[in-house]
């Protein structure tokens, strides 16, 4: 998620395949280097969606279609 | 006499150019700094209604992906979404006993574009807390522009599902009124109600099931 912007495609490809899991790995770290926060949409067991924070590429579910990074949360003004 | 004239007019020229002097310079200062602020911030940085629409089109698509079709609904119904508070009687580890619980939680919040969460109590309606939380582009060197109103939903809904403890643990605390007005709330929660009546009474009137994910 990016201001103004809205969704931007940052890295695609397939986990199994090693250059592209390199790839993605890259990304995953860059944006986490910038300070995003990243997560991954998910379903559970009784069928509601959720969404499941991950800090570390290997927390991301091998099966995950996609993960989305977003701003860090910080205390609003108020 | 003329020379008297011109004496006059050459001091007077003199004073008023003294006192215009800094007053021009600090109009030309200023017009400089706005307009190097302008190039500093690149073309992309002004505002841009379309691209501003475009990203919110695009965000909308993803809130709806990510999030539970009845949430869905009540965002494009209501402009809001609920979510079930998890962290009620919290086990020894801080994890919660019922995960999976939902409706029948104790607490529940209620997240709007750019407004603080708001914590109430579904059985009374009671407003317990305003939770003010951002997602400021830290990337960005002076400050930061907003998300999309719904990016801003996605974010929050992810925040609270996925660590609900730390989004509320660096959000601002607020007793409710602060920023939200209270009768709004309570007006939308009884939206909320509504709403929920009308869908199942459709779910009957159909004689199927309204989907709940």
């Amino acid at each position: 998620m990016k201001p103004g912007h809205g969704e931007v495609v940052l890295a695609e490809g397939d986990v199994e395949v090693p250059a592209e899991e390199r790839e993605l790995i890259e990304a995953f770290r860059r944006q986490l280097d910038e300070g995003m926060w990243a997560a991954v949409p998910t379903m559970t067991n009784n069928g509601r969606r959720e969404a499941r924070m991950v800090k570390a590429f290997d927390d991301v579910p091998r099966d995950a279609e996609r993960v989305i990074f977003f701003p860090r949360a910080a205390g609003g003004a108020g | 006499m003329v020379l008297a004239l011109c004496c006059t007019a050459i001091v007077i020229g003199a004073l008023l150019a003294e006192v215009l002097f800094p007053r021009i310079e600090a109009v030309l200062d200023r017009r400089r700094a706005r307009r190097l602020a302008a190039e500093r911030q690149g073309p992309l940085m002004g505002y841009d209604p379309g691209r501003e629409r475009r990203a919110e089109q695009r965000a909308r698509q993803l809130l709806q992906s990510c999030v539970n079709e009845e949430e869905w609904a009540m965002y494009r119904d209501l402009g809001f979404i609920r979510v079930w508070g998890r962290q009620a009687g919290l086990g020894s580890a801080g994890a919660p006993k019922a995960a999976g619980a939902v409706a029948g939680a104790p607490y529940a919040y209620l997240i709007y574009p750019h407004k603080p969460v708001v914590a109430f109590v579904p059985q009374t309606r009671r407003l317990l807390n305003e939770y003010c939380v951002e997602f400021p582009d830290e990337t960005r060197p002076y400050g930061s522009a907003r998300l999309p109103d719904s990016d801003d939903v996605l974010a929050k809904w992810m925040a609270l599902t996925g660590d609900e403890r730390g989004l509320i643990g660096r959000a601002n605390m607020h007793l409710p009124g602060r920023q939200v007005d209270p009768r709004q709330v309570r007006r939308d929660l009884w939206r909320l109600s509504e709403w929920e009546r009308e869908r199942t009474r459709a779910k009957r009137s159909r004689g199927g099931s309204v989907p709940t994910q």
